[in-house]
């Protein structure tokens, strides 16, 4: 206590970092979120048991919504593991999902403007190009950052608007189907020039995503350039010893994740969208940076920490028709749990001390 | 914990046992709405019609809706809705057109009604409105009420039913004053109150001393209010929003539309078709003519029921579009498809 009678709270850092605690942390997260979601349910009047139930576990009792799950988890999983390899180096991508659009962008101009190119080269050119579009928006802020130390957090993301203006302008003017009245949306696409469905509800992406994912975490924990990555970001003066390369690992990390957040693209438009129109994700780019997190910035974390979200949005819509609990409990609920995992993953670090302040003034 | 878990178990047992009793004699009947049902406008309206449903038929139709769907997403809403036993499905934006068409397809026993769009199949029908009936009221009273000669115009964007909105208004204001002028601005947006409301101020900064607006916020009134001008509400009676602005409202009352819809499916009538109602049938119709002069009210009030009984087509021809050309008769497929202005219109459509 102080001369105020005030509590004053610090954060000390702890002499070891518990391993367990590491591990255990994101678990600890997730109870916490459930807790919490229970109590805002029991607020609204609503029967929390049911909710959680409703949330948390019905949508994993039946095919069909464990389908939507794994397709709703596949853009997440793909731009979740690549920004986790960014992120391990210290860089610092927060415009995946402008890299997601230029993707598609550059994806979709194949059936806007060859519709009646029919090969089984046409989706595989329309993925390349997807890849393609995703990896330059995404050296845009790099080069910035190599050429002129702009930070990548800001370039990245504002070029998420940028880029999504431009999606907005081509499909209400040049790009707009001369047969549907004005309304803002391209051309649909044709058969083949979308993917392939393994089961009635899964498409082709989600197993590449996975597959994506488990490459990633072999490159990260096996390879030289997993290494060089990971020592960037824990001491990039020992990186520089070793004569690694800042500014390669700042173009390859922003390359990576972006390319992969393009390939996200070029998926949800040759499946769940099936044109170009002026929105065509809902936020997965925000997203997966949670996902990443989750994920202990390890991309095969990734695969389950994108179920987990995947499951948040798929859970939100289900209270929401079922128990008629306002559509906006997804976000709250993505909040409350990258709160709680910022806040584990900080307390593991360092211990809160309850003392008066040094000097005996506040 | 064990008792939780089990709590948890009953509970989820006793939820399961609920939803098989209401499914089993009631007929379900959903809506996906683009917006939120507290928007005042398009989302707001559409759920009153739900409500009207529920209020109808009781216990024999059991109702469950969506709000905020977002249209690239809105696939898989329409399929949670069929997977969950509803018997006819409600999408009520122009975007859910092509997700619409692929869930019908999957599911032939489910019917659907698809609001503002064009594509039909053998379960999926359209509905829309007329809304052009009453624009052709709130054109005649801008005419009379404005001092500068000149409207400010709000829209969302260039397609046919807007395009048509716009010309029917400058065909009711030339019925009155010839010399009308209307100024647009393309928020190109259903919902932004903000970019609505700058629109809104840019509007009257040019000279036009009165708002019309075909965006859903309540942003256009509320700034006419502030700097004392008139305004016009949007889908909805939005005079708690305005009472000193607003002069009318162009109400969407789809609520006679879906308790006729719901209850073809319980007779096991129900056909897919393309409905399209207007003033007649009430599913577009004035809110209170208000801080108005009892002879522009009288005027309103003729021109709607004229419109009601059919004496009035505020498209009969012959019309003069913008390029000079003279259409004779504008047809309900013109009317549909609309992508010119009429003569009079300050304004380049976008194409």
């Amino acid at each position: 206590m102080n001369r105020l009678g005030v509590l004053i709270m610090r954060l000390e850092k702890r002499p070891e970092r518990s391993a367990a605690m590491a591990l255990a942390s994101p678990f600890m997260a997730l109870a916490m979120t459930v807790v919490t979601a229970a109590a805002i349910f029991a607020l609204r009047g609503n029967n929390p048991f049911i909710a959680l139930y409703v949330y948390f576990v019905e949508p994993l009792t039946a095919l069909w919504s464990v389908e939507q799950l794994l397709v709703k988890a596949s853009p997440l999983i793909l731009i979740g593991a690549g920004l986790a390899v960014a992120y391990r180096a210290n860089i610092w991508n927060i415009g995946a999902e402008g890299q997601l659009t230029a993707g598609a962008i550059l994806a979709g101009a194949v059936p806007v403007f060859f519709t009646q190119w029919q090969s089984p080269l046409t989706l595989a050119v329309m993925i390349v190009l997807g890849i393609v579009g995703g990896m330059l928006w995404a050296a845009i802020p790099a080069l910035l950052r190599n050429r002129f130390n702009a930070n990548e957090i800001l370039t990245s993301l504002m070029l998420v608007y940028v880029v999504q203006l431009m999606l907005d302008y081509l499909v209400r003017g040049p790009w707009r189907d001369p047969q549907g009245f004005n309304f803002p949306k391209s051309v649909t696409f044709a058969d083949w020039q979308l993917l392939p469905y393994l089961t009635p509800g899964i498409h082709a992406g989600v197993l590449v995503s996975i597959l994506l994912a488990l490459l990633l975490g072999f490159m990260v924990s096996r390879t030289i350039k997993g290494f060089e990555i990971t020592v960037s970001g824990l001491s990039p003066r020992a990186a520089r010893f070793a004569g690694f390369s800042e500014k390669r690992t700042v173009l390859f990390c922003m390359m990576l994740s972006g390319g992969l957040a393009g390939l996200a693209g070029a998926f949800e438009i040759s499946s769940v969208v099936g044109q170009l129109q002026p929105q065509i994700s809902p936020g997965y780019g925000f997203a997966a940076i949670i996902v990443a997190f989750l994920g202990r910035l390890n991309p095969v974390g990734v695969i389950f920490a994108g179920l987990l979200l995947a499951l948040s949005y798929i859970g939100g819509e289900a209270v929401q028709t079922a128990l008629q609990i306002p559509d906006k409990i997804t976000r709250v609920i993505q909040g409350i749990l990258l709160f709680y995992i910022l806040a584990c993953d900080t307390l593991i670090n360092y211990r809160v001390v309850f003392a008066a302040p040094v000097g005996g003034r506040t | 914990m064990t008792k939780y878990l089990m709590a948890a178990a009953t509970a989820a047992l006793m939820l399961g046992a609920a939803s098989a009793s209401a499914s089993a004699d009631a007929l379900k009947a959903c809506w996906v709405y683009v917006g939120p049902i507290g928007d005042f406008g398009w989302s707001y309206q559409h759920h009153q019609g739900l409500e009207a449903v529920k209020k109808e038929f009781g216990d024999k139709v059991e109702t469950a809706y969506a709000e905020n769907v977002t249209e690239a997403d809105s696939e898989k809403t329409f399929e949670r809705f069929a997977r969950e036993g509803c018997k006819i499905i409600y999408g009520t934006s122009f975007g859910f057109m092509e997700p619409m068409l692929k869930v019908a397809k999957k599911f032939p026993d489910v019917k659907f009604e698809h609001a503002t769009g064009y594509k039909t199949a053998d379960n999926l029908g359209t509905y829309n409105a007329k809304f052009h009936e009453g624009r052709y009221v709130i054109g005649q009273i801008a005419a009379k009420m404005s001092k500068t000669g000149t409207a400010g115009y709000i829209v969302s964007f260039p397609i046919p039913e807007v395009v048509a909105g716009i010309n029917a208004f400058m065909l009711g204001a030339q019925s009155v004053n010839p010399d009308f002028k209307v100024k647009i601005v393309w928020a190109n947006t259903w919902f932004d109150p903000a970019k609505e409301a700058d629109a809104a101020k840019v509007l009257l900064s040019q000279g036009a001393d009165i708002l019309v607006q075909h965006t859903d916020s309540t942003a256009p009134l509320q700034v006419a209010q502030e700097q004392g001008k008139f305004g016009f509400g949007q889908a909805s009676d939005q005079i708690k929003f305005a009472p000193k602005a607003q002069l009318t409202a162009i109400v969407d009352n789809w609520a006679p539309h879906y308790v006729r819809s719901v209850q073809a499916v319980l007779d096991g009538s129900w056909k897919p078709a393309q409905v399209w109602d207007g003033m007649a049938e009430g599913t577009v119709s004035m809110a209170p003519f208000t801080n108005l002069p009892d002879d522009v009210v009288k005027m309103a009030a003729e021109t709607s029921d004229a419109i009601k009984t059919g004496k009035l087509n505020p498209f009969k021809g012959p019309v003069t579009k913008q390029d000079g050309t003279v259409v004779d008769a504008v047809d309900d497929g013109m009317i549909l498809g609309m992508n010119w202005y009429v003569k009079g219109v300050d304004d380049k459509l976008p194409q």
